[in-house]
């Protein structure tokens, strides 16, 4: 397989440039790396859930689309691509479809965590030839970082904000991966931008793989994790080597790390390069929350390790 | 199949149309009164009696989020429901018209939560008045099945491109059953015709971007377009309903019946089943001699507000009966654009509102002579009551303020 850069400089760009997207924003990144993985001749329709994505790339006259893509709502683009999956099927059955297309479904974490869980899980459900990929920036960032279902424990959010008497979200996130791998799908992974390879690799098998397919994939967010856009990559390998965000596949029911750190570290690491989890450190140190998150990240990673048969 | 009789449910009806117009893609999810014609689609389904693909989704609102992926890649697509459904789905009912996606919705009439009922009336599709829907009614099976056929033509003129509503009332036209006239089957398919969808997704020689952010500089002109879509449906509903009744031989009822009205002096204009229990009234009163007649209103949307102004015109004294409520307004909401088409009149008639049937409240042939007993008594330069309830206890006329 050709290095991701070489893709990059000569496949197809169905994602142009010139969109409103912020600097740095892990979610472009990611996009392109997803649709980088398609064959050049293959078609692809793109069904977008309301969020950054979807409004910065498509404000009316202009669209940085190259491929047919649509958005409906917030909480539903499982189901609306499953409409269109299905459309194209009934046409190609009917002798009306000489063409070959595939389908990608995406959303942030609000449309999929949150409020698209059920339209998701439906169409899982039912099968369709499809890709959802989640990108998951930890809360609604499209409306200024409200808490969501996947914000991690701790972190400063808008309306789970850090106070005198609160040290931000209460909650541990989501584990959205689990829930789909749940549901019995073909193929299952968690990814990052910042491994491009490894993302390359597992949109290739999702989009090449018949049935339904979904990819989690940490997003990192300039202004909401308050991070410079010179920082995305260096911020998702932390989560990835912090064992925060684990890299993994689940094929067929079978569990396998694609990627296993050297050498585990703290999750502080991780937490004291972003504004969102200064209020820990500053003004005094909350320790007790630290350690309650690296607690939960071990128990998760204990408990992956288990099910990818490495031995804990 | 060719032309035949059939004892049918409305339900039923609904589905053969759906099975002749052999949609090609169907997503649904079953609610009471609704789920018998879903029931029987997929009986056809089961049977290779139509080439659609289905989509058993796990909700309406994902119902129509699949029909407006579906419409908009390109597939001919229904759905149908009821109620709640309709209530969940709404958001996405006014994505599809804005969309300009012509998805056709029988929608079988109940009532809204809460409290929770499953009976009959049109709360359901009075929520939907303003979301840009073509909306159809139909007295009983048989037009139940002819609308939805041409609910397809309307929708998918280049001329018009919005989703349409049939609306038919749950269980007494849902579960009643009626001797049905279904159309010769390959006549129903020559009149629905080949699906040629305008703008589809999945044409990778013009790459589309749909449902883009639309803010102040446009959002305005695409409403703007969807008001004129909805004024370039009168004339197409029209003509679809004169073609219809030229190829079958049926009535052509235009945007309403007007029973036994060309002397009437009083009549009552109302929606769905009870329509055929008013004419049975008026049938009646005219054996005694009273100028009684009907409109069955068959388009609500767009509002046929001229012709009903005109088809009225030489009535003295006429009651709207509405089966929803719109609170704290002047009366039911079908009320109040009547008399509004009748403001601009030289002589203009008396109007009265009449609201019956909540959540399913039977409505007979007498509660109907008392509208009339009480249009009768206008008539003779009685008063009665602006604003009243048919059948249902704590009978004070509520005070109405403008």
């Amino acid at each position: 397989m050709p290095s991701f850069k070489e893709i990059a400089l000569t496949t197809r760009q169905r994602l142009s440039g010139g969109h409103r997207m912020c600097a740095g924003c892990g979610a472009t990144m990611l996009m392109r790396q997803v649709l980088h993985s398609l064959d050049p001749e293959d078609e692809v329709v793109v069904t977008a859930a309301t969020g950054c994505m979807e409004v910065s790339t498509t404000i009316y006259p202009y669209t940085a689309w190259r491929c047919s893509y649509i958005h409906n709502a917030f909480e539903n683009a499982g189901a609306t691509c499953s409409g269109v999956e299905t459309a194209y099927r009934a046409l190609k059955k009917k002798g009306k479809m000489p063409h070959s297309f595939k389908f990608l479904a995406f959303g942030g974490d609000g449309g999929t965590y949150d409020i698209g869980l059920q339209s998701l899980s439906g169409a899982m459900e039912r099968g369709h030839d499809m890709v959802y990929v989640c990108y998951d920036n930890e809360g609604y960032m499209n409306t200024g970082y409200q808490r969501s279902g996947s914000t991690p424990h701790g972190a400063n959010t808008t309306t789970a904000p850090a106070g005198k008497v609160s040290y931000g979200k209460p909650q541990f996130n989501k584990d959205l991966t689990g829930i789909l791998a749940a549901h019995r799908l073909p193929y299952v992974a968690q990814a990052i931008p910042a491994k491009p390879n490894d993302l390359l690799k597992k949109a290739r098998t999702a989009f090449y793989t018949k049935g339904p397919c979904f990819i989690n994939i940490l997003s990192p967010c300039i202004p909401g994790w308050k991070i410079s856009p010179n920082e995305t990559v260096q911020t998702g390998l932390l989560a990835v080597d912090t064992c925060f965000w684990p890299l993994y596949e689940v094929v067929d029911g079978v569990w396998k790390l694609t990627f296993k750190p050297k050498e585990k570290k703290p999750v502080v690491d991780w937490l004291q390069g972003q504004g969102r989890f200064r209020h820990l450190f500053k003004p005094e140190l909350r320790q007790d929350v630290i350690d309650e998150i690296q607690a939960e990240i071990d128990r998760r990673w204990h408990e992956l390790l288990l099910k990818c048969g490495e031995g804990a | 199949m060719p032309e035949k009789k059939l004892a049918l449910t409305g339900n039923q009806a609904a589905a053969y149309a759906m099975m002749q117009i052999d949609p090609d893609v169907v997503a649904a999810y079953p609610i009471t009164p609704q789920t018998n014609l879903m029931q029987k689609f997929a009986d056809f389904h089961a049977d290779g009696d139509v080439s659609t693909e289905l989509i058993l989704v796990e909700s309406e609102h994902s119902a129509m989020s699949a029909c407006v992926g579906s419409e908009a890649a390109g597939a001919r697509t229904m759905t149908a429901t009821s109620a709640n459904g309709l209530a969940l789905m709404v958001e996405i009912v006014y994505i599809a018209a804005s969309l300009r996606l012509p998805i056709v919705m029988p929608v079988v009439n109940r009532a809204l939560s809460g409290p929770i009922n499953i009976h009959c009336d049109h709360s359901d599709a009075m929520l939907c008045r303003d979301s840009g829907w073509i909306q159809l009614y139909c007295v009983n099976a048989q037009e139940a099945y002819e609308n939805t056929i041409q609910a397809i033509r309307i929708a998918e003129h280049p001329d018009v491109l919005l989703p349409v509503m049939v609306n038919f009332d749950g269980f007494i036209t849902s579960h009643g059953m009626e001797n049905v006239l279904i159309h010769d089957d390959e006549k129903v398919k020559k009149f629905v015709g080949e699906y040629h969808p305008q703008y589809p997704l999945l044409d990778p020689a013009l790459p589309l971007t749909i449902g883009p952010l639309d803010l102040h500089d446009y959002y305005f002109e695409h409403k703007r377009g969807q008001i004129d879509a909805m004024e370039a449906a009168r004339k197409v509903i029209l003509d679809v309903s004169g073609e219809f009744a030229k190829e079958f031989g049926t009535r052509n009822d235009g945007y309403f019946r007007a029973y036994k009205l060309e002397d009437a002096e009083m009549a009552i204009v109302v929606l769905n089943s009870t329509g055929g229990t008013v004419n049975i009234v008026v049938d009646r009163l005219r054996e005694q001699g009273k100028k009684a007649g009907a409109i069955n209103l068959r388009v609500f949307r767009p509002f046929p507000g001229e012709e009903l102004a005109e088809a009225l015109a030489h009535v003295k004294c006429v009651a709207m009966m509405d089966r929803a409520v719109s609170f704290g307004a002047m009366g039911g909401p079908i009320y109040n654009e009547l008399r509004s088409a009748l403001y601009e009149m030289d002589s203009r008639p008396a109007v009265i509102s009449r609201m019956y049937g909540l959540g399913g409240r039977q409505i007979e042939t007498s509660h109907i002579e008392e509208v009339f007993d009480d249009l009768f008594r206008l008539l003779g330069g009685g008063s009665v009551d602006e604003y009243g309830y048919l059948n249902v206890r704590q009978h004070e006329p509520a005070t109405v303020k403008a």
